[in-house]
């Protein structure tokens, strides 16, 4: 009998909050690690179609970003609707793509450069003519890797 | 006297229960920033610029599988009106031809896809239509990668079983420069 009123008298102490910071530093440094600041506003609408057959872009720091697609209802009245092209965070024509893959390959060293992959990013409903004359730019200027941005086909 | 007091103030600790708040506070920003974007896609390797186009005309007929997309989104298999879903099994049987009939690829290695597309097809079309193609070639891959090694294909296996797989079945895609219909202005 008086084994259990003991123990119940002691069992008062309110739970320790002194490694509340340290949890959520974690949770933090997981945050910081695994963010990617989109550094770049989307001016054109990209809605990639769905694939099935799909790989993973691993290393984002080799990765160059091209969108295509329709200006966004904010830019139409100034660009139209047509389908344009995107580099960065604003809208280029086709002649300034070789100098924006110069700009990014420079930021990377030179033994990873052979590995830099142009990840399109085009809506599923444009029209192949803009991706054919991005296509036919990126071979001028000697950029080969392509990656056609894609959903994971829902099943 | 007095100075030596306000030296002692100093040096007393810096309240540390604050850190959690602005840690919380850090947090909570990321947290909303974050957009974990799914980078994937279908990867390709383009062909290096050349000037002039590649003429599949003189290779023996039997080898090539022509594919077309026409600004209406609809596909010409080798002069055929042809399903995007029946596109892959089609394809598959083109190029390991089981049954060794004389219309289809002699071997793997000699088989080459002819894919060619308007200006005015929709990218959405074009994208599914290679899929399936690429579709195709990574069951042929798996099949074979499960013959060889019992394993199926991956980019994780040693490089040689890769080599090897490839060059069996290497996955060679011809794309002609589009015609001009349907372009939208």
């Amino acid at each position: 009998m008086s084994k259990f009123s003991k123990k119940r008298g002691k069992a008062s102490p309110a739970i320790s909050t002194a490694s509340l910071p340290d949890i959520v530093f974690m949770l933090l440094f997981f945050f910081m690690v695994v963010t990617v600041l989109r550094d770049s506003e989307l001016m054109v609408k990209v809605q990639t179609p769905f694939a099935s057959e799909l790989t993973k872009l691993e290393e984002k720091s080799l990765v160059n970003y091209l969108y295509v697609g329709r200006p966004v209802k904010k830019y139409q009245k100034v660009y139209g609707t047509k389908p344009r092209l995107q580099l960065g965070d604003k809208f280029a024509t086709l002649a300034e793509i070789p100098l924006f893959l110069e700009r990014h390959k420079v930021k990377v060293p030179e033994a990873k450069r052979p590995k830099i992959t142009s990840s399109l990013r085009v809506d599923g409903e444009v029209t192949m003519g803009i991706v054919q004359d991005v296509k036919t730019e990126l071979r001028k200027s000697g950029q080969l890797k392509v990656n056609y941005s894609a959903k994971k086909k829902p099943n | 006297m007095a100075k030596t007091s306000s030296r002692d103030r100093m040096s007393s600790e810096i309240n540390a229960g604050s850190m959690a708040d602005i840690a919380f506070l850090l947090l909570i920003f990321f947290l909303v920033t974050t957009t974990i974007v799914e980078d994937k896609g279908i990867t390709v390797k383009l062909p290096i610029w050349s000037e002039e186009e590649p003429d599949i005309t003189k290779l023996n007929k039997r080898n090539v599988y022509s594919v077309l997309v026409n600004a209406q989104n609809q596909l010409l298999v080798r002069g055929e009106l042809m399903r995007v879903d029946d596109l892959k099994d089609n394809a598959k049987e083109f190029i390991s031809n089981p049954y060794n009939r004389p219309d289809l690829a002699e071997k793997p290695t000699k088989a080459i896809i002819s894919l060619k597309n308007d200006r005015g097809t929709e990218y959405g079309t074009y994208l599914a239509v290679y899929n399936e193609l690429k579709a195709a070639y990574n069951e042929l891959w798996d099949e074979l990668a499960y013959r060889k090694f019992s394993v199926p294909y991956s980019d994780d296996l040693p490089l040689a079983w890769r080599k090897s797989i490839r060059d069996e079945i290497p996955f060679v895609i011809s794309e002609a420069e589009p015609t001009n219909f349907g372009e939208e202005d």
